[in-house]
This record gives structure tokens, sequence and C-alpha cells, in this order.
């Protein structure tokens, strides 16, 4: 029960987050650690620093909500 | 669909859902319980849901679980990611749902709420949520690009940039209107006007602590920031009775519109994380707690719908906007039916996190649904209140007048009775001056909900809170699209004149940067201020061209769908997108045509203009405009307008040529032509 209730909480915070266009940290360092140990993996700041610029950046003028 | 019992409960749904639209549509002199609005809406999005969208993946856009996703092909942790579902409907739902769904409702309810409701529904079941999920889909198999990427590789590179200068008139339309929202909520307004100018600081505070003091609290963050949004509401009440804060807030709509035009400029060069991503946030979640806060007031309060059924204005006479319901009912409702800027959202970030294809109608056509929902509860908001004071609020001044008195007596002959007393005692309620004239929906709706929070908690003693919350929420939303909006409009201008530019593309250049935003600025900005200083109130004649261009955007998607199926020989199931296409084109085209064209002024712009035109030859001002300036100015924004208007159909058109000879070619054509990617054998790169 406790458990249940735990991954659901983690599941309400991700999808917060993901709401503002912050992905997972932990499943992105995971990741990095699996497929590319050899390559530097960011910091949780600037992890979260790269992801805002991405998000309003206006990389090619991409939108990333709706009006 | 092999288990019974599954079928045995899409039975009882069916029945359930046939009852209670049954008694939303037959149901004649008595109120209608909100309830059964929302019995009927969950029962015919259920079924859509089962039927439809399963047959559409089953059969037409044959989702393949087996097929991998671009989100598992580049996984890098951070634009690709294989995403739980639930987690990825969230950020669909919050990508998707705007302020849109809220305006267009508050707005179609002049004809009613039924015409509205049965739109909506039959909208987002065979429109709406069909070009999401199909676009979903097929920018999932092309590596999640972007629909004017899409469209430029099946349809070729001068419809591609067709479809871009589309995207681009949309957005500064969009952005214009919904600026023009704000200026009519806040316009006299101290209360508002103070609370979402304290949005600013309070948002430039979150910016500075998320970045130095404990950086990427995201969570941190966005509580502080409620806080101090809360307590800013709650002292508004006092600057608002304040003889010497008060005129610090109160401005007319003009002095606002400029404020809005400097802010956006300001907001929109400064860096991204000082304002725009913490405000955000604020927004994000705050949208996300109020329509899930007015769902639940909805169920718990039970309101009867105060509005008829159908209002003698479906004969295009209504004072909120003109037109006959055929074409301007399926204009004025575009977000929460179909909403052509979604394509933009399910070519974007969501296709580059689909974890498998077998979730793509959840995600795609469940994510629409969602958004029919919070179409239909401001339908609801709209309707509850008494009718005499929804037209009192949506009126324009030049119908109405100004004074209370004036108003009732010109809405009681239009067979709403509603006394003088009523509506001075809602605007005391609310804690406003008046409440005449503020078209837009946010206001209607922040009263609706206002009405409807109210007896949840608080009473008649914290209406005037839920109102201001109300129109906080609205307000905070629409400026963060108009900061991101002038953002994204600078980049495609700095993209389009680029290609005869190459040095303006740079876009780490300041002096682009400046530029690029100024001129982005100045395309909106001249909509808003002409919206602002119209006898017409602006929303009137500023929505049904943003209606137009919303749906002439899901055209162009559902035409691209329509090319892509035909493409890989799945002509035989093209209808799907095909339908909802064509019905959208003869709307867009309808409503374009006589948008310039019609004889009566309220309607054509042309016709309006000359009217204008006339009476300033002859010396004559003709009312609301008070000078011989206003008139000139009158006449100018009719045939702006008009030329507006002319561009969109002249969009559409350009498409449907494209789209005929792209079909009529891949019908020939014996093999598939599609260009997907990491299909099976058979598509253009596994041939």
């Amino acid at each position: 029960m406790l458990e249940e209730f735990k991954t659901f909480a983690k599941m309400v915070k991700q999808t917060g987050r993901l709401m503002v266009g912050i992905p997972d940290y932990e499943n992105y360092v995971a990741h990095r650690r699996s497929i590319h140990p050899d390559l530097p993996v960011m910091s949780y700041e600037e992890f979260f620093r790269e992801r805002q610029l991405n998000r309003y950046g206006g990389v090619n003028g991409r939108i990333a909500r709706c009006c | 669909m092999s288990n019974p019992l599954s079928k045995l409960g899409l039975v009882a749904l069916a029945i359930l859902g046939a009852f209670a639209l049954g008694t939303v549509a037959l149901s004649r002199g008595e109120s209608v319980n909100a309830v059964w609005l929302v019995t009927a809406s969950v029962c015919v999005c259920l079924i859509a849901y089962r039927l439809y969208a399963q047959f559409i993946a089953k059969h037409v856009i044959q989702c393949d679980p087996k097929r991998v996703t671009p989100a598992v092909r580049y996984n890098d942790g951070l634009d690709y990611v294989p995403t739980n579902k639930y987690v990825l409907f969230g950020h669909h739902f919050a990508a998707i749902a705007g302020a849109g769904p809220l305006v267009g409702p508050v707005l179609a309810a002049q004809m009613g709420y039924l015409p509205g409701t049965l739109w909506i529904l039959v909208g987002v079941v065979f429109a709406g949520a069909v070009q999401d999920f199909l676009v979903l889909m097929i920018s999932s198999r092309r590596d999640g690009r972007s629909l004017g990427d899409i469209i430029r590789t099946e349809m070729g590179p001068t419809a591609g940039g067709v479809a871009l200068i589309g995207v681009l008139l949309i957005m500064i339309i969009i952005v214009a209107i919904l600026a023009l929202v704000v200026v009519k909520a806040l316009a006299g307004s101290p209360w508002g006007t103070f609370t979402v100018a304290a949005t600013i600081p309070t948002a430039i505070l979150m910016g500075v602590y998320g970045r130095y003091i404990r950086p990427g609290r995201v969570g941190e963050m966005s509580l502080i920031g409620f806080v101090l949004l809360m307590a800013a509401l709650v002292y508004g009440r006092t600057v608002s009775e304040s003889p010497t804060l008060a005129p610090l807030f109160t401005y007319d709509g003009p002095t606002l519109a400029v404020i809005m035009m400097v802010y956006g400029f300001i907001a929109s060069v400064l860096p991204v994380w000082l304002l725009l991503a913490p405000r955000d946030y604020l927004t994000t979640f705050l949208k996300i707690g109020t329509i899930v806060a007015l769902a639940i007031g909805i169920v718990i309060v039970m309101p009867d719908l105060k509005m008829p059924a159908v209002t003698k204005f479906i004969d295009g006479t209504g004072p909120v906007f003109a037109g006959t319901l055929f074409p301007f009912l399926f204009i004025t409702i575009a977000c929460g039916a179909v909403s052509g800027f979604h394509a933009l959202i399910s070519s974007g970030t969501t296709p580059k996190m689909l974890e498998n294809e077998a979730q793509g109608p959840f995600i795609g056509y469940g994510g629409m649904l969602m958004e029919s929902f919070v179409a239909i509860m401001a339908l609801i908001a709209a309707s509850v209140l008494e009718p005499g004071i929804y037209f009192a609020m949506n009126s324009p001044a030049g119908l109405i007048g100004t004074d209370a008195a004036n108003a009732a007596t010109v809405i009681s002959s239009w067979g709403f009775t509603i006394t003088p007393d009523m509506l001075t005692q809602m605007a005391t309620d609310v804690g406003e001056k008046s409440i005449l004239s503020r078209a837009g929906g946010a206001p209607t709706l922040a009263v609706g909900m206002a009405h409807i929070f109210a007896k949840v908690i608080g009473g008649q003693a914290l209406m005037g809170f839920w109102y201001h919350f109300a129109i906080l929420f609205e307000a905070l939303f629409i400026l963060t699209t108009v900061d991101a909006g002038t953002r994204v409009a600078r980049f495609m201008i700095q993209d389009m004149v680029g290609a005869v530019v190459p040095a303006f593309k740079e876009t780490k250049s300041w002096a682009n940067n400046l530029i690029g935003s100024a001129l982005s600025v100045a395309m909106w900005g001249y909509f808003l201020y002409a919206g602002v200083t119209d006898p017409l109130g602006g929303i009137n004649t500023l929505w049904p061209l943003f209606g137009i261009s919303n749906q002439m955007l899901a055209g162009i998607a559902l035409i691209m769908s329509t090319v892509v199926l035909v493409k890989m020989k799945l002509h035989k199931v093209a209808w799907v997108p095909a339908l909802p296409a064509t019905w959208l084109l003869i709307c867009t085209l309808t409503a374009g045509w006589q948008k310039i064209f019609s004889d009566v002024p309220a309607i054509g712009f042309w016709a309006h203009g000359n009217k204008f035109a006339a009476a300033l030859a002859d010396g004559k001002v003709l009312a609301p405009a008070k000078t011989l300036d206003q008139m000139a100015q009158v006449v100018t924004n009719d045939r702006v307008d008009a030329v507006m208007a002319g561009l969109f159909v002249l969009v559409v058109l350009t498409m449907m040529v494209f789209g005929v000879k792209a079909i009529l070619k891949g019908f020939a054509d014996a093999k598939p032509s599609v260009h997907e990617i990491g299909g099976a054998p058979g598509t253009v790169e596994n041939a």
C-alpha cells in the first residue's frame, strides 16, 4: 500500500515537472551512465538550465504550448 | 472488444448517454441541470474513445506496438525519452489546454447552450481528436518532425512555405486577441490590474530563486509564487478600495493596450529563466488546478442552466458575435471542438516521448477529449448565469450603452428580463464598478466560476475573491502566451526574412533580437490596438478572424493526414481525416467569404468599411466613433481585417490545391510513397 502510494506520488511529481518541460533527471543520469559511460553527465543544475532554455529558447521557433 | 462485459458496459454507456443527451436537448420550459450536460459529454467521449479511436488505431493509422518509436530510437534522456503513458498524457494535456477552450464556448453561449454543446461533442469526436491523434502518429513515424516539415516532405516545399506563413498569421492573431481579452478584463479594474501586475515581480523573484538560491527546485519556486499570488489577490481588494492606490492601477483600454505592447516587447527579450519560465510554471499548475476545481465545483454544486437551450440569436442578430449559426458557431468554438494549433503540439514535444505506438490513441485522441471537457465546463459556467447578466457582460457598449438602467432596458427588450439592480448588485458582489460590456470570455467565465465556487466555499462574501482569482488565472495564462507567442513569431520572422537576408537569421545577435521582437510586437500590437478602439468592442471583430485561422490550420493538418493516408495506399480509410477536413474548409471558406463580402455591415468588413467611408466623405460621425479621425481609423481597420481574412482564404485554397494534387499522385502511384522512418518494408526508406 505504502509502496503503491510512493509510486503514485512519484508519477504525479514527474507529470508536474514534465508539464513544464523538465524530464526525469534520474532517468537522464541512468541513461547517460549506461549508454555513454565515456561522456560527461550534466549536474542537476546544468540539466535544469539546459531544459529551460530548450523549452523557451525558441530553437527553430518551436512551440511548446497552445494558446 | 471481445470481452462480453465490456460490450455490456458500452451498451449501458450508450443508453445513459442517449438519456442524458435527450434530457439536455428536449427539455423545454424548465431549466436543465448541468450534471446532465456533463453526463452526456462523458458518455459520448467514452464511447467515441472505445469505438472510433480504436477503429482509427487499428484500421486507419494502424498503430504497431512492435514498431520502434523515436523516443526509443533516439533516447537521450532529454528531448527523446520513452515516457510512462499517464505522465505523457499529463504533459500533452497541459500543452494543448489553453485559454482558447475557455473563451470560445462562452461567446457561443449567446445562441443557447445546445448548439455549442453539440458542436463541441461532434467536433471533438470526428475532427479535433482525429486530427491530434493522426498528426501525433504521423510525426512519430518521422522522428517527431514538425507539421511544417512534414507538409514540406509529403506535399512539396511550396505547400510547406504557405503553411508556415499561415502559422505566423495565426500566432499574430492569437496573441492579439488574447491580449485583448486581458485588456477587456482589466480596463477600469484596479483589483484585477494590481493582481496581474503583481505577477511580474512574483515571477522574477521565483526566477532568481530557481536560478541562484535553490537551482531547479520547481516545486518550491511554484509554491512561493502561489502564496505571493494569493496574497496579491487578497491585498488587491484593499488597493481597489484605497483612494490613493486605486488610481495607480486604474487604466482605460487603450492605455492598457500600450502597456501590454511594452510589456510584451521587454518580456520577450529578457532571458527566459527570469520571467517567462517561472511564470509558465505558475500558469501551468494554476491552470490544471483550476480546471480540476471547476470540474469538482460543477459536480458538487450541480447548478441549473439558466440559459435557454437555443436562443433567437441563431438567426445571426446576436450582440456577442455577428453571423448565423452556420458557419459562425463553428468558427467561434474552435479550441475544444477542433484546434489546428494542436497539430503543432502533436508534432512537437509529444511524439518524441511516445513510448509505444499502442499508446497513441490514449495520448492523442484521449488528450483532446479531455480538452473538450474543459470547453463543456466553460459553456456550463457561462450558462449558469442569468441570461440577462450574460448579455450585459458580453454585448458591446455600442448596443447597450454604459449605464445599468439603459443596459437593463435594452437586454430586457431582447426577451431576457433583467433589472438595473441585478446588474449593479452583481458588480458589487464581485468587487467591480461595472460588469457591462466585458466581452472576451474571461470575465463571464470568472462570474460563472465565482457563482459556482462561492457555493462551495465562502458564499457571497468570497464572490469578489473568486471572481478576481478567475481573472488572474486567465490573465496569467494569457501573459505567458503573449510572451511566448512574441518569441515564436520573432523566430519565424527571423527565419523567413533570413531566407533573403541571411545575417538576420542569427538568433544570438542582439540587434536581430530587438528588430525581430519589435516587428513581432508591432504586428500583434496593431490588431490589439485596433481591437481596443473598435466600436464593436474588438472581440466581435477579431474573434472570428482567430476562429477562421485556427480552423484553417486544422484543415491544413487534416489535408496533410489525408495525403499521408493516400500515399500509404490506405485511401479506403482516408475519409476519416478527409471528411472533417472538408467540413472545416467549408466553414472557414464560407465564414471568410462572409467576413469579407457580406452586405451586412455587422458581418462584412468591407461593407462596414464602406458604410463608415461614405459617412466620412459626407463629414458625418457614426457612433461609437467620436471624431472624424476615429472614423478614418475604423475604415482602415476594416480594410486591414478584410485583407487578413482574404489571406486566410488564400492560404486555405492554396493548401487545398496542393492537397488534391498530392492525393491524385499518391492514388496513381502503384506503391506506397510516404516518407516514413523506421517502418515496415514497403515505405520509401525500406523499399
